[in-house]
């Protein structure tokens, strides 16, 4: 006989089904876990680790993201290790690359910015890198500016998964990747692109946005592509 | 022996900035030099970025007058679409630029001058500021900041916020006027337009006071440029550019987009300010002026009733063009009056509350002009793009750039009227700082300049011996 599938996340008890993850179930449970990588209907790569959680009984931290619920689990989100690990990475985020609020055009409208202010950074203890990035404005709608990324990668995700065209890819390893179009190609020049927009939708900051988007202009409809991703798992699960 | 008096910093005034002055062997006012002591770089900086983002870009330039660079960025964005806003935005343009002037303007007179001339240029250094006025001059005090804080609720009303807003963008604005608002500039205009008659008034009575001021805060003859309208009107938006000679008679009348044509810049061994100069001229003969002292010399009238009396008052008072930067001052408080007035005639305009917005566009233009009248003068904003829209040269022209080599010229003559035989008061390195003040120099918005920068240390000893001095070109 299988035991009951039912687990603790920060004292509440949860009931789940084969194969969920633990992140699921903590927003089924009303218990936030904050995130960036993960968007609903894309697949989990758990590369940010915002959403590391503490397992009863594990010296290791688990990406909730990536983490299969088991019978038993017992899970902590809020401890005060994981309020100071979420600050470090949210800090170390902000000193890669060239995050600059006042001057975005996702200013008011941006995860990463959000997560910040929810996590109470006010200055960041690392140094910043300042890295020389461009900005590749060839596309004819669209523009990418590599200050502003955080290689969560919903963009290459989102293109493979639900577009189907995988125009985006990263290349290069550790602090010189980059997110890429086609063979590292000036957008606009992309073969495979069908200038959807739903990489643009989806960029959890500034890094991906409409041309001619002024500061703090860049406005998002994530409700029309989370239709698409409905209709998409309806046809997985129907043929 | 030689001495340099060091006056470090020089104090009510928007940036940082020193002046040196130098003394013979017999003590006597060799030179006097004003050097700006800080960098800002935006020129540089800004070179990779998308267009679009040049106005919130480069309205972080200055915390005290955004709205001129937001307005001359959009407009540099407008030449790069190459598209004529819709006339609600360009009126509502025009109004927010108004509501900067009257904003900036009470800054300069009443927290940064006031205290020099209502308290007195040899007053107790201690209470020889707002605070001190405050206490000998509660209701002149309390107008001032009552009327900064009308402009600022006017830029916070159009631009949502009252510092750095984004609101104007290559191809219009984002948002009208509302009527809520508009009903509540209407009501504050009686009061703040009897305030500033009766600053106006007392300022007049006050002028013949300061004779020997007049006489040498900067007076001396000089071209004066700045923007006219229609009918050679008073501009603070639009326009053709105007050159005016020491006569007052026109030397020249350019569209903006072509000032690099007559405007040349040159840069000083001493100071992160570039100086402008008229290049018909040359350097330095073409030093110029521009500010509220300029605007009022190079214009034909104003176009409202209270401003075109108080422009032939101004004229009458002093002179036409008006010579000495000690002017400035009144020039601004009369801009003020004019600003509450046009702002007054603008409320009626149906199209500040309805109409398009915003045109859109794509890269008509590799090179993009944008030129508007700062409340320090005008400010010219100079792109260049690449096919994509990405920036790949930027020229910032500033007021307080164009002002410099007047300002230079004006601290010697101070220098030369009130340091005399190696002996000075306080009062009369006041007057200094008081000169430079006359031009409400704004150094955090002048210095972008990159690769061209030179520096220049000096070594005082304790008593102000220079011993030892280098130079980086």
């Amino acid at each position: 006989m299988t035991a009951e599938r039912k687990m603790r996340i920060n004292d509440v008890q949860v009931k789940f089904e084969e194969g969920e993850t633990v992140l699921a179930c903590a927003r089924r449970a009303g218990v936030r876990i904050p995130t960036l990588c993960h968007f609903d209907g894309l697949s989990d790569i758990g590369a940010c680790r915002l959403c590391l959680v503490e397992v009863e009984g594990s010296a290791q931290l688990a990406a909730s993201c990536v983490t299969r619920a088991e019978p038993g689990m017992v899970i902590r989100c809020h401890t005060t290790r994981l309020a100071e690990y979420r600050k470090v990475i949210l800090e170390l985020l902000l000193a890669e690359r060239n995050h600059v609020c006042s001057v975005c055009v996702a200013n008011g409208n941006c995860e990463l910015q959000d997560l910040a202010t929810e996590h109470q950074i006010d200055h960041v203890r690392f140094d910043y890198q300042f890295p020389a990035l461009g900005v590749d404005l060839s596309h004819g709608q669209f523009g990418v500016d590599h200050n502003r990324c955080i290689l969560c990668t919903r963009c290459v995700r989102v293109c493979d998964e639900i577009e189907g065209a995988h125009t985006w890819d990263v290349a290069g390893r550790g602090g010189t990747s980059r997110v890429i179009t086609d063979l590292a190609q000036p957008w606009g020049e992309s073969q495979t692109c069908t200038s959807c927009g739903k990489c643009v939708e989806l960029c959890p900051t500034g890094a991906l946005f409409p041309r001619g988007t002024s500061v703090g202009g860049l406005v998002r409809d994530r409700g029309r592509i989370e239709l698409a991703m409905a209709h998409r798992r309806h046809e997985s699960c129907h043929g | 022996m030689t001495r340099t008096i060091t006056i470090d910093p020089v104090t009510r005034i928007e940036g940082h900035a020193k002046v040196t002055i130098h003394l013979d062997d017999r003590g006597q006012v060799a030179d006097a030099r004003f050097h700006v002591a800080e960098f800002r770089g935006f020129e540089k900086f800004c070179e990779g970025r998308p267009f679009w983002e040049m106005p919130a870009l480069t309205s972080r330039v200055c915390g005290i007058c955004p709205v001129s660079h937001l307005l001359a960025s959009a407009k540099a964005g407008d030449s790069i679409l190459g598209v004529a806003v819709p006339p609600s935005a360009s009126k509502l343009r025009r109004l927010i630029n108004l509501a900067q002037i009257v904003q900036s303007h009470a800054l300069s007179v009443f927290h940064m001058s006031a205290p020099d001339l209502l308290l007195g240029f040899d007053s107790d250094p201690l209470n020889r500021n707002l605070f001190g006025l405050l206490a000998s001059e509660p209701e002149l005090a309390r107008g001032g900041i009552r009327l900064r804080q009308f402009g600022q609720a006017i830029i916070e009303a159009l631009g949502g916020r009252k510092i750095h807003p984004s609101w104007a963008v290559p191809g219009g604005v984002k948002s009208h006027l509302s009527r809520e608002s508009a009903q509540l500039i209407q009501s504050q205009l009686p009061e703040l337009r009897r305030f500033v008659r009766g600053v106006l008034d007392r300022l007049k009575a006050m002028l013949d006071s300061f004779a020997k001021e007049v006489a040498s805060f900067g007076s001396f003859p000089s071209l004066f440029v700045g923007l006219v309208g229609p009918g050679r009107a008073w501009e603070h938006y639009d326009g053709l550019v105007r050159v005016v000679d020491e006569f007052g008679r026109v030397a020249a009348e350019f569209e903006s987009g072509r000032f690099e044509e007559y405007l040349g810049e040159t840069v000083q061994n001493d100071s992160y300010l570039k100086s402008p100069y008229f290049k018909p001229l040359g350097f330095p003969q073409g030093m110029y002026r521009v500010g509220p002292l300029a605007r009022l010399n190079i214009c034909d009238r104003i176009g409202s009733p209270l401003g075109d009396v108080e422009l032939a008052e101004f004229r009458d008072r002093a002179g036409r063009p008006a010579h000495s930067s000690f002017h400035f001052h009144y020039a601004r408080m009369v801009e003020i009056l004019i600003a509450l007035e046009k702002t007054e005639e603008m409320l009626g305009d149906e199209d500040l509350y309805s109409g398009r917005l915003q045109v859109e566009a794509g890269v008509n233009n590799l090179s993009g002009f944008g030129c508007s009248e700062a409340p320090r003068g005008t400010l010219f904003h100079h792109y260049t793009v690449d096919g994509d829209g990405v920036l790949q040269k930027v020229n910032l022209v500033i007021a307080t750039g164009q002002n410099n080599l007047a300002m230079n010229r004006t601290i010697q003559q101070i220098a030369r009227e009130y340091v005399a035989d190696g002996a000075f008061t306080e009062g009369a390195l006041n007057r200094v700082e008081a000169g430079i003040r006359a031009y409400d120099p704004c150094l955090s918005c002048s210095t972008h300049a990159l690769g061209q920068m030179a520096l220049r240390l000096q070594l005082l000893d304790a008593a102000g011996r220079v011993i030892d001095e280098r130079s980086r070109a």
